[in-house]
């Protein structure tokens, strides 16, 4: 009996292999790291229409949690890869671009299509003059603060003043959580793109600028006036983010730099006091750079079904296609022709991106990994003890010149 | 009955060889890897680059792996700990009363409980903000400690550890305890022995071999001691309380250095290696004896 079982049981297996392999014909395999509910879902959906408008293909979606892609995205590139890619843009895209894991789009920008686009979201997903992905979603980095409890901060003596009239009120102004770091890199990269511009905050990361300069001494030199005024939320560095936003909505702080992300969880009965302003200028007569995280797609060099692949993300760049994306995910769409959702942190944050000169990434995208994770355990550092800024700086100068090598 | 001594030398191959053939396939064959894969640069996406001995010397100067390894040796001496109280432990629950059993699984409990639960509860435990143990402080007059945002914060991981690793201690000696010689401890009575002759004399000495095994198992988690670290501080603030193996996971998965984290386990390897060799030498010396 046993082997009867066993019998019918590899039959059934000889059957499901060649099921698959008669499926791989006109198959394209997407593999997405979009696997909170609602983006879930909203793929899904746009998978179904890109079918129904491309009934020769057969799309195959895998969703993996966001955290184990990280990890596995490598093996995928290197080994046997699928057709599409969820990835990130900036130096992340960079990294595989490199050693030539990924294909070139650029045929898809054509000037029609560019004429959709923010000048500076091509720019993230280009290198060496070519393009390497199509970008799908993107989202504005600023203050999410209680207007009940302050208003929004125009200049850095806004709000030098803001934070001392909450002090004295007993709250602890600013809201973070520096125990995963990177919440901490969001105010070097504002003070740093506030003080010394997008163009050299991108080569700094990019390893061409000592971090014993004095432009970067001016940077920690401003963060330390709000450490020193005790602006922080207290025990930040054992609290999430998650944590932190807590005490904006439990009014015990005011204000968090935080990503549009942070409006998803926001409690209904406290989302009508809060709300959006960009980072404060620092110098008059500057031009406003501002963060733009970029979500996006990619095909693998050694993609089977390349030319569906390009259908997929040329579909993807549609303006429709990105409408009803985005409002499905409460998110901002980067082609700018794609009406937002009748949501007011996405119009602002969509307002605020389109009127962005130039545009970053986080530290930890537009960096390299190694450099990256050095660099944000320095600032939790400073955070805790800036009396020791001059072995930070040391230690991320010596991990500048072994980037360099 | 007797077979000829080939027939038996084939069969024994046979006998030895699945063993052998899964020990050098999960095992060896991974260690190799590693240690070839720790002489080259690699980002997990390109080329790997070979750099011979390159990494090794990076160790010598990186500041982390010096914590590290400093963290992992402070864990290892608390650690030691561990056995002298779960034998006082033991040695206080072992006579017979009612609810003596009940009285052992609760402190057996912690030991039950998954390490990661085991460090949330500690989080929360020490956790600055809210934490019970910084009100204790606070009641008895003391400075709050904040103890995992300092420095100081491996002493919090150390201690979250020591309390499910003592409750393992404690059943080791409880089981040794139950198999004592009642004639020998009889023997030492009506000789005069009390107390602290009695265990001195003729109580430890029969628990040798729990001493060893108490001794092994607390040397081995304190090595590869981990999931505490990733749950309670992720080896922070700023690596401060990192430990080898999670420096290197940090190496590896979070900054893409796979020749550089694979140089940390190898360190660690050799580390876990030495100074379990060392026991077993000990262990089977004394056995000879």
């Amino acid at each position: 009996m046993n082997r009867r079982v066993a019998a019918s049981w590899f039959a059934s297996l000889l059957a499901a292999c060649a099921l698959q392999a008669a499926a791989l014909a006109g198959t394209l395999v997407v593999n997405s790291n979009a696997s909170d509910p609602a983006p879930r879902a909203a793929w899904q959906a746009l998978v179904e229409r890109f079918q129904r408008e491309n009934p020769d293909v057969d799309v195959r979606l895998n969703v993996t949690d966001h955290e184990s892609y990280k990890r596995q995205i490598r093996n995928w590139l290197t080994g046997a890869p699928p057709d599409v890619v969820f990835w990130f843009a900036g130096n992340r895209m960079r990294q595989f671009v490199a050693p030539g894991l990924l294909a070139d789009v650029s045929a898809l920008y054509t000037p029609a299509v560019r004429a959709q686009l923010h000048p500076s979201a091509l720019e993230l997903v280009s290198d060496g003059g070519r393009a390497w992905g199509v970008p799908y979603t993107w989202y504005p980095v600023g203050l999410y603060y209680r207007r009940d409890l302050m208003s929004a901060p125009a200049t850095w003596n806004d709000l030098l003043a803001a934070c001392e009239r909450l002090r004295a009120r007993g709250l602890e102004p600013i809201a973070i959580g520096t125990k995963d770091l990177w919440p901490a890199a969001a105010w070097f990269d504002y003070l740093d793109l506030r003080l010394n511009g997008q163009p050299f905050h991108l080569r700094l990361l990019e390893g061409d600028i000592p971090w014993t300069d004095a432009r970067v001494r001016s940077v920690f030199a401003h963060w330390r006036e709000l450490i020193d005024r005790d602006c922080f939320a207290r025990h930040h560095a054992s609290a999430t983010w998650q944590e932190a936003q807590a005490l904006v909505y439990q009014g015990k702080s005011a204000f968090s730099l935080m990503g549009h992300y942070v409006v998803a969880q926001m409690p209904r009965d406290v989302l009508p006091r809060m709300d959006f302003a960009p980072f404060p200028m620092l110098r008059s007569g500057f031009e406003r750079d501002e963060e733009a995280p970029v979500n996006s797609l990619h095909i693998p060099e050694r993609a089977k079904n390349r030319a569906d692949a390009m259908r997929f993300l040329a579909f993807v760049l549609r303006a429709d296609v990105q409408e009803e994306l985005n409002r499905a995910t409460l998110q901002i769409p980067v082609n700018l022709q794609a009406r937002p959702a009748d949501d007011r942190f996405v119009q602002a944050g969509r307002a605020h991106l389109a009127g962005a000169a130039r545009l970053s990434q986080y530290f930890d995208r537009d960096a390299r990994e190694d450099f990256a994770q050095t660099a944000l355990n320095g600032f939790q550092e400073f955070m805790l003890h800036p009396e020791r800024l001059d072995a930070i700086l040391e230690t991320l100068e010596q991990a500048r010149r072994r980037l360099r090598r | 009955m007797s077979k000829p001594a080939g027939a038996s030398a084939a069969s024994t191959l046979a006998l030895l060889a699945p063993a052998t053939v899964l020990f050098a396939t999960f095992v060896l064959h991974p260690i190799a890897d590693n240690v070839w894969l720790s002489l080259h640069d690699w980002d997990g996406a390109g080329a790997k680059s070979w750099v011979g001995l390159g990494n090794y010397r990076e160790l010598a100067g990186d500041r982390t792996f010096a914590i590290a390894l400093a963290n992992n040796l402070r864990w290892l001496l608390l650690y030691a700990l561990a056995p002298p109280l779960g034998l006082t432990l033991a040695l206080l629950l072992c006579r017979t009363a009612r609810g003596m059993r009940l009285v052992r699984s609760l402190f057996f409990m912690p030991f039950v409980i998954s390490q990661v639960v085991v460090g949330l509860m500690f989080a929360w435990f020490f956790n600055g903000r809210f934490g019970l143990f910084d009100h204790l402080l606070r009641a008895a007059g003391l400075a709050p400690a904040a103890l995992l945002e300092g420095d100081q914060a491996i002493y919090g991981l150390v201690l979250a550890g020591l309390w499910p690793q003592v409750a393992y201690c404690m059943i080791l000696y409880l089981t040794g305890i139950a198999t004592l010689r009642a004639d020998l401890v009889e023997a030492a009575r009506l000789d005069g022995a009390g107390g602290w002759a009695l265990l001195r004399h003729v109580v430890l000495p029969q628990l040798r071999p729990v001493h060893f095994i108490a001794v092994m198992v607390c040397t081995v988690s304190a090595l590869r001691s981990f999931d505490l670290v990733m749950v309670m501080t992720g080896g922070g603030p700023h690596r401060s309380s990192s430990v080898l193996a999670s420096y290197l996971y940090e190496q590896v998965f979070t900054s893409g250095r796979y020749g550089y984290g694979a140089a940390l386990a190898t360190v660690l390897l050799a580390l876990m290696s030495g100074i379990i060799v060392t026991l077993l030498w000990r262990l089977l010396r004394a056995e000879r004896r």
